[in-house]
């Protein structure tokens, strides 16, 4: 089966790392995208607008109980979970702080692995914590592709390294490689 | 995909809790619900959801612990205090028009927003003439709300938050500081109703000139924010305002038309007049 979603985990340098990366996928990319990224939670998000134009892709926020749109990049609102459905709508909740951080990036990949199996492929980007392991281990369980960036290329090597021990089976890939990667394999 | 056997095995737990209980969560956010059930599942050793159900039908102490993973308790006092500071500059002004006044704080939780209103109205001088009622479906978190003590480490954060929300007394003047405890005044809720009140099976009970709802919303399904809409546009005055969460929104609802927006940025909207 092809991808269907991509989902993205980013925290400490994420912002940098994204603005390398997302700009990288080009007008016609044939899925969603949804993003979580560790930000103060009282902030105005602030990086929709700075994403939306660097992006060729349409960016917003992702919004409760909104359908799936393909070639559309969804960040998560500060201080919400992100969390896909089954019926591949985006629902957002208050829950709990997973490793002091809402959004976490555990959450919007689990059941974003829940909703799409094996179809979802999984990226954890530099970080300073152990969030989004887990959530890539149930991508891979569940027949998804895992990356994992280079961590000698993170600008804090910690969340990628920690997301490799949780998940052996993801691919260690450069942080330039990741977009054309993803086209290639969606297209392919 | 294809439905697992988790997803049967969840579906028939909440059946079950519902035709026991009447406990209705079948029309919840399933994800959020399947995560907690996950985590409940795992901390109570159980190999699979079904032991869960097992257990819930044949021990009434278990359905008390299963409600703590099926409704999230997450609050805080004045959280989002733009919300709070529109209530005071735009909604406020309205409400002095009325001589009696009835508040609802449905899903009140632990009752931090509850007591943020409590605040935000003896600030306003209209504390004296409102009735406030306080429902929620956890009588865990209905007891807390109404014994009204909070760790002494949250205050900061409420502090702040009260500060931002344009409040013009410090919030030390409502509680008492009782070793790691802060304990709020009496005198906040000897007008308060507090009771069980279901938003998905239960009736609307009286005519509100202010609904504040936020963050319960986001834990229905669509069909389900549907219904509660409704119960809202039923429960209100003409004339009279609803508050949601920052990120909910009534836009999908077929109720909508019910209302218009009143304060946009901050999901407070206004029951029309006719
Ligand atoms: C995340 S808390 C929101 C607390 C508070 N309103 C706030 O925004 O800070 C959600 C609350 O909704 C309550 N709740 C869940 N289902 C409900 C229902 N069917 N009827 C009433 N309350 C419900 C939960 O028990 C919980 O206290």
């Amino acid at each position: 089966m092809s991808v269907r979603a991509v989902v993205i985990g980013a925290s400490a340098g994420g912002v940098q790392a994204l603005s390398q990366m997302l700009p990288g996928l080009p007008v016609g990319f044939p899925v969603p995208v949804m993003v979580v990224v560790h930000i103060p939670p009282k902030k105005d998000n602030a990086l929709v607008d700075l994403f939306a134009r660097k992006c060729a892709l349409p960016v917003k926020e992702a919004e409760d109980k909104e359908p799936l749109v393909p070639g559309t990049i969804y960040f998560a609102p500060p201080d919400y979970h992100l969390l896909v459905e089954a019926d591949e709508t985006l629902a957002l909740s208050s829950d709990e702080t997973i490793n002091h951080s809402r959004p976490a990036i555990d959450v919007l990949f689990e059941t974003a692995a829940d909703a799409f199996g094996p179809a979802l492929a999984a990226i954890i980007l530099t970080g300073a914590n152990h969030d989004g392991a887990q959530g890539l281990r149930a991508v891979c369980e569940a027949g998804g592709f895992g990356f994992v960036q280079d961590p000698a290329t993170a600008e804090v090597a910690t969340m990628p390294e920690a997301a490799r021990v949780a998940c052996p089976g993801a691919r260690t890939m450069a942080l330039e490689d990741l977009a054309p990667v993803l086209q290639a394999m969606i297209e392919g | 995909m294809n439905e697992s056997i988790e997803d049967i095995e969840i579906q028939l737990l909440l059946d079950a809790v519902y035709r026991h209980y009447h406990y209705d969560f079948r029309h919840y956010a399933r994800a959020s619900i399947k995560r907690r059930l996950l985590q409940a599942r795992q901390q109570w050793g159980y190999d699979s959801i079904s032991e869960i159900q097992s257990a819930v039908l044949h021990d009434e102490t278990i359905l008390p612990q299963l409600l703590n993973f099926l409704t999230v308790q997450v609050s805080e006092m004045f959280r989002d205090p733009s919300y709070f500071r529109a209530l005071r500059e735009k909604v406020v002004p309205h409400l002095r028009t009325y001589p009696s006044l009835k508040v609802w704080v449905a899903g009140c939780s632990h009752g931090e927003e509850l007591y943020s209103l409590a605040i935000l109205f003896a600030e306003e001088g209209l504390a004296e003439r409102t009735i406030f009622y306080a429902t929620d479906i956890n009588p865990a978190a209905l007891r807390a709300a109404q014994a009204g003590v909070y760790p002494l480490d949250r205050i900061r954060l409420f502090t702040e938050n009260h500060q931002l929300s344009g409040g013009h007394t410090s919030l030390s003047e409502h509680y008492t500081a009782n070793y790691n405890r802060a304990v709020f005044d009496k005198s906040l809720r000897e007008r308060t109703v507090f009771s069980d009140h279901s938003l998905v099976t239960d009736a609307a009970f009286g005519e509100m000139h202010l609904i504040s709802c936020r963050n319960v919303l986001i834990y229905f399904d669509r069909e389900l924010q549907d219904r509660v809409v409704g119960l809202f546009g039923e429960s209100l005055a003409r004339g009279g305002f609803l508050g949601i969460g920052s990120k909910e929104s009534l836009r999908f609802s077929t109720h909508a038309n019910l209302f218009s927006e009143f304060v946009r940025e901050e999901k407070i909207y206004r029951r029309k007049l006719r």
